[in-house]
């Protein structure tokens, strides 16, 4: 494990942590974009730059925005916070709990599995690489996704038109 | 002869224009005051230093000297950070613009690049989509409601106007086929054959783009988050001291980065006409070697970028002294109704082009 990916690590679990646990919400999404940096910095550790990027530019450019958007217009913070029953507490301690259980019981006998030196491409996770991997091998998941987007998207509008007869402002 | 490694001589390459991107940004407001002047037919900054040329050096011990105030109930890290997020996305993204082709020294060959990644335009354009956090932070945390008002409307202008950016960047980028400047750069003037700069291929996709970067760098006719006659100062209205300097600084390092951008991706970047011609012309009739006849070609370069810079900065000014700002729903139906549409239109027409072998 290299030092950089060890710091990277770091970064991503404590600002992971400071999501958590911050009172102050625009403190978490900030804590939420560090998180996703981190991330990226891993992606180029694993040598995927265009992922990398576009985990910058999806992610802490355009959905982060619009998290701190609604954010501030809707003016959270600790005042208004809802108050959670104990037994709620208590329904999500468990579930939380018995989740990091499984994952810690499936990942601890897992081995690394390493690449050969020798044989590695440089080049896999390139643009031009991924893109001829998703538009030869993966077309049609990729299609679907794309169907996906555009039932989205369409939704998104018909919620926010204006009924007729309804004013601008 | 002392030996730079390849690593040391980035970071030289980085240094130089970090310190040039914060020169020239001094000196653009200094332009934009003798510009403004020049617009209106007065006089203009001309008391600091011959033809006020010291001003800017005035302006920033002004900056620094005044009081540093925090308003009542803001928060106070926030607040801080805010400007210093906008400084430093505004510089971040200048590090993969070639300034120049290579130069070589001996057997040592150099870029006049800070980092060449084979995701250069991805990267200015992450780059540009984290800008809009300084100006939301600094306006959150000012507990004003002018303030948050300016930095929602950033929020939503950056966004809508992303959009419109990114798909004129995919057409330049199904020419190219690549997302490397450097090579951009390089296609755009190709040694002995009749070739076109960017331009002339993506005429339509140019001025979506010169529109979006108005409205990214929160220029007018787009400087809404600031608009004095209804928001105060917008997201700076509770900013003093230098925090008020590092938010005007950084539009300023945003229209020099961004203009930086439309001359490699749109005028060549550091080709210049002839250049090919001008080398080989060197090596026969005067003996020059290849080698220093290339050095002097990117120098010329880097010149000529330059030059193409400073005329896009100027044209910034002087729409800025030019046109009116616009009202906010005009802003949000030019972004959504007419630039998303026309720029579908430009990857649509450009598809057709190449599957035609047009271009």
């Amino acid at each position: 494990m290299s030092p950089l990916f060890l710091f990277l690590a770091f970064v991503a679990l404590l600002s992971a942590l400071g999501v958590v646990f911050a009172k102050n919400p625009v403190h978490s999404v900030l804590f939420l974009i560090l998180t996703f940096f981190a991330l990226s910095g891993h992606y180029l550790l694993l040598n995927a730059q265009f992922l990398a990027a576009v985990n910058i530019i999806v992610y802490a450019g355009a959905i982060m925005v619009l998290f701190l958007f609604v954010i501030m217009f809707l003016n959270l913070n600790v005042d208004t916070e809802p108050h959670k029953p104990a037994l709620a507490k208590i329904a999500a301690a468990v579930a939380g709990g018995s989740l990091l259980l499984i994952m810690v019981a499936a990942m601890k006998d897992v081995q690394p599995a390493g690449y050969d030196a020798a044989t590695f491409n440089s080049q896999i996770g390139m643009v031009d690489k991924l893109g001829m991997v998703l538009y030869t091998q993966y077309l049609l998941p990729f299609e679907l996704a794309s169907v996906l987007f555009l039932v989205a998207m369409v939704g998104a509008v018909m919620l926010g038109k204006r009924e007729l007869g309804e004013r601008n402002f | 002869m002392i030996e730079i490694p390849t690593l040391g001589w980035q970071s030289i390459v980085i240094f130089v224009v970090f310190a040039l991107s914060l020169l020239i940004a001094t000196y653009c407001t200094y332009a934009e005051r003798v510009i403004a002047a020049f617009l209106q037919d007065r006089v203009g900054p001309d008391r600091a230093g011959p033809y006020g040329l010291a001003q800017p050096l005035a302006d920033a011990v002004k900056m620094f000297t005044k009081e540093e105030f925090f308003p009542g109930g803001a928060n106070k890290a926030l607040f801080i950070f805010g400007p210093c997020l906008a400084m430093i996305t505004a510089l971040m993204s200048s590090a993969v613009i070639p300034f120049g082709n290579n130069v070589s020294f001996g057997n040592n060959l150099f870029f006049l690049q800070g980092i060449e990644v084979n995701i250069g335009m991805l990267w200015i354009f992450g780059v540009v989509s984290l800008g809009v956090y300084g100006v939301m932070i600094g306006g959150w945390a000012s507990n004003n409601k002018f303030s948050l008002l300016g930095a929602i409307r950033a929020a939503s202008q950056n966004i809508s106007y992303e959009l419109a950016m990114g798909m004129s960047l995919i057409a330049v980028l199904m020419i190219s086929g690549t997302l490397s400047l450097r090579e951009i750069t390089l296609q755009q003037s190709i040694a002995g054959e009749w070739h076109f700069w960017n331009i002339v291929k993506q005429p339509l996709g140019f001025i979506i783009f010169l529109v979006c970067a108005f409205a990214e760098t929160n220029r007018t006719p787009f400087d809404l988050p600031e608009c004095e006659t209804e928001l105060v100062g917008g997201y700076h209205t509770e900013y003093s001291s230098m925090k008020l300097g590092l938010y005007l600084f950084s539009e300023y390092v945003n229209i020099f980065v961004v203009s930086a951008v439309m001359s490699v991706l749109y005028f060549g970047g550091f080709n210049f006409p002839f250049q090919y011609e001008l080398r080989d012309w060197l090596v026969s009739n005067h003996d020059w070697t290849l080698a220093s006849a290339q050095n002097l070609i990117t120098f010329l370069g880097t010149a000529g970028l330059f030059l193409k810079i400073f005329a896009f900065i100027f044209f910034f000014m002087w729409i800025r002294w030019t046109l009116p700002r616009f009202r906010y729903d005009q802003l949000m139906r030019l972004g959504w109704t007419m630039l998303i549409p026309l720029a579908v239109i430009n990857i649509l027409i450009t598809g057709g082009l190449i599957l035609f072998g047009v271009i």
